[in-house]
């Protein structure tokens, strides 16, 4: 989310998540079963008191959507980024 | 661009009702990622779809889906799907129901669905427990384990689900877990291009009352249980795939095979008994994309 800031060279990212935070009930399947381990779940809490995910190593993320297929409160999905430009 | 991306599970939910009732950690959710990706890739007509449930947390699915549904009462959802289908021969009736729902009320309905070929898909939620009024026994709970009407443990012989549906004549037979979400997908991709009774069982957390109570942990370590646990056998003799507590899950499908509907025989007889004054019932409507390529 935020830790974005350094200012090394960008790597290619190929892919993304979104998250409905407040749909989130905290099971940390996405967490667990993202292949390339890109999510954590936030030390912070949404209104329900669960922790959500979040992306924390963004260009490891292929957009493959297996997060959003095991979400079971469908808070999270994975888009693959278009090239463009 | 990705300011406009949706969650593909999205136009298949009601969306008003969310969030939905269901525990964090229990997998009924995850079996539906992969019925609505299934039902996107198999390009079934969705104004020719109907999902029927019965009662019970899994039931909760026909009101969650924004297809045409039917949340019927309580073990009756296959009795309800045959009206449903005979009366509309066209629709592709999908029915998604616990199993205690299925197999212990509505057993009787189950077996005869299924001796009858009757054209309907059944997705069967085994989450080993009664999990909406609160962790009671259920056909399939493992023996030792415990629950509100066993608190010294569970002592009968539970069901194995593919066994019972393929003795009693399902053309489509397959076991997943919700660990195995792809698989589970296509599972569901290929059931729902098929003809006939086609049974597809789910195996599935619920960590609040089977999990809990049996000290197995939440969601996420009945997932992780599934992940070590499960071994991968298309084909397999349906007879040995019994499951004990907390043992190996054969999954696979195990049964994939054509027969004549109940539609088809019945077409078949009296075609035979009336001749031509006879008006056949429709041919059971398959998907035209269904005839063609695979995706
Ligand atoms: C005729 C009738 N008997 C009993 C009940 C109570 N009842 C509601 S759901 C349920 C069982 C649910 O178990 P299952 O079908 O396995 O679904 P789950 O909640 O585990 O998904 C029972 C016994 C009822 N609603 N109606
Ligand atoms: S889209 Fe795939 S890689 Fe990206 S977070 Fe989700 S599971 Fe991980
Ligand atoms: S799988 Fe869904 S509900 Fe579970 S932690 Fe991830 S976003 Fe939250
Ligand atoms: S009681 Fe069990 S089956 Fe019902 S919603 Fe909760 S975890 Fe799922």
């Amino acid at each position: 989310m935020s830790d974005a800031g350094g200012a090394a060279k960008p790597k290619k990212v190929r892919g993304t998540v979104f998250v409905e935070v407040e749909r989130c009930k905290g099971c940390g399947f996405c967490v667990e079963f993202c292949p390339p381990r890109a999510l954590d779940l936030d030390t912070g809490f949404n209104k329900k008191g669960y922790h959500p995910p979040v992306l924390t190593r963004e260009e490891d993320c292929t957009g493959c959507d297996l997060c959003g297929l095991y979400c079971p409160d469908f808070a999270i999905f994975g888009v693959i980024i278009k090239k463009s430009a | 661009m990705t300011e406009v991306a949706i969650n593909p599970v999205n136009p298949y939910l009601r969306m008003d009702r969310m969030p939905s009732i269901w525990c964090p950690g229990c997998g009924i959710g995850t079996s539906v990622n992969c019925f609505a990706r299934a039902l996107t890739q198999s390009k079934i007509d969705l104004k020719k779809t109907a999902v029927v449930s019965g009662i019970g947390c899994t039931g909760r699915v026909s009101g969650y889906m924004s297809v045409d549904s039917f949340h019927t009462t309580h073990g009756r959802a296959l009795a309800f799907a045959t009206g449903l289908k005979l009366g509309n021969p066209e629709l592709n009736v999908v029915v998604y129901s616990g199993e205690g729902d299925l197999i212990a009320i509505g057993g009787n309905h189950f077996i005869h669905a299924a001796r009858r070929n009757l054209d309907v898909l059944c997705v069967c939620v085994n989450n080993f427990t009664y999990g909406m009024t609160g962790g009671q026994v259920s056909p399939t709970s493992p023996a030792t384990a415990k629950f509100t009407t066993a608190p010294l443990g569970q002592f009968e012989e539970p069901f194995n689900l593919p066994y019972l549906a393929d003795s009693c004549g399902a053309v489509y037979v397959a076991r997943w877990t919700t660990f195995h979400v792809r698989e589970l997908t296509k599972a569901m991709r290929d059931a729902l291009k098929k003809r006939g009774f086609r049974f597809i069982e789910v195996i599935s957390p619920c960590p609040t009352l089977y999990q809990r109570r049996n000290r197995l942990g939440d969601g996420l370590d009945a997932m992780k249980y599934y992940q070590e646990k499960s071994v991968k056998k298309n084909g397999a003799n349906t007879s040995e795939l019994r499951i004990d507590f907390q043992s190996e899950i054969t999954v696979g499908t195990f049964v994939d095979r054509e027969r004549p509907t109940f539609a088809d025989a019945m077409n078949a007889r009296y075609k035979e008994v009336l001749g031509p004054r006879y008006v056949p019932c429709p041919d059971n409507y398959v998907p035209p994309q269904a005839k063609g390529e695979g995706t």
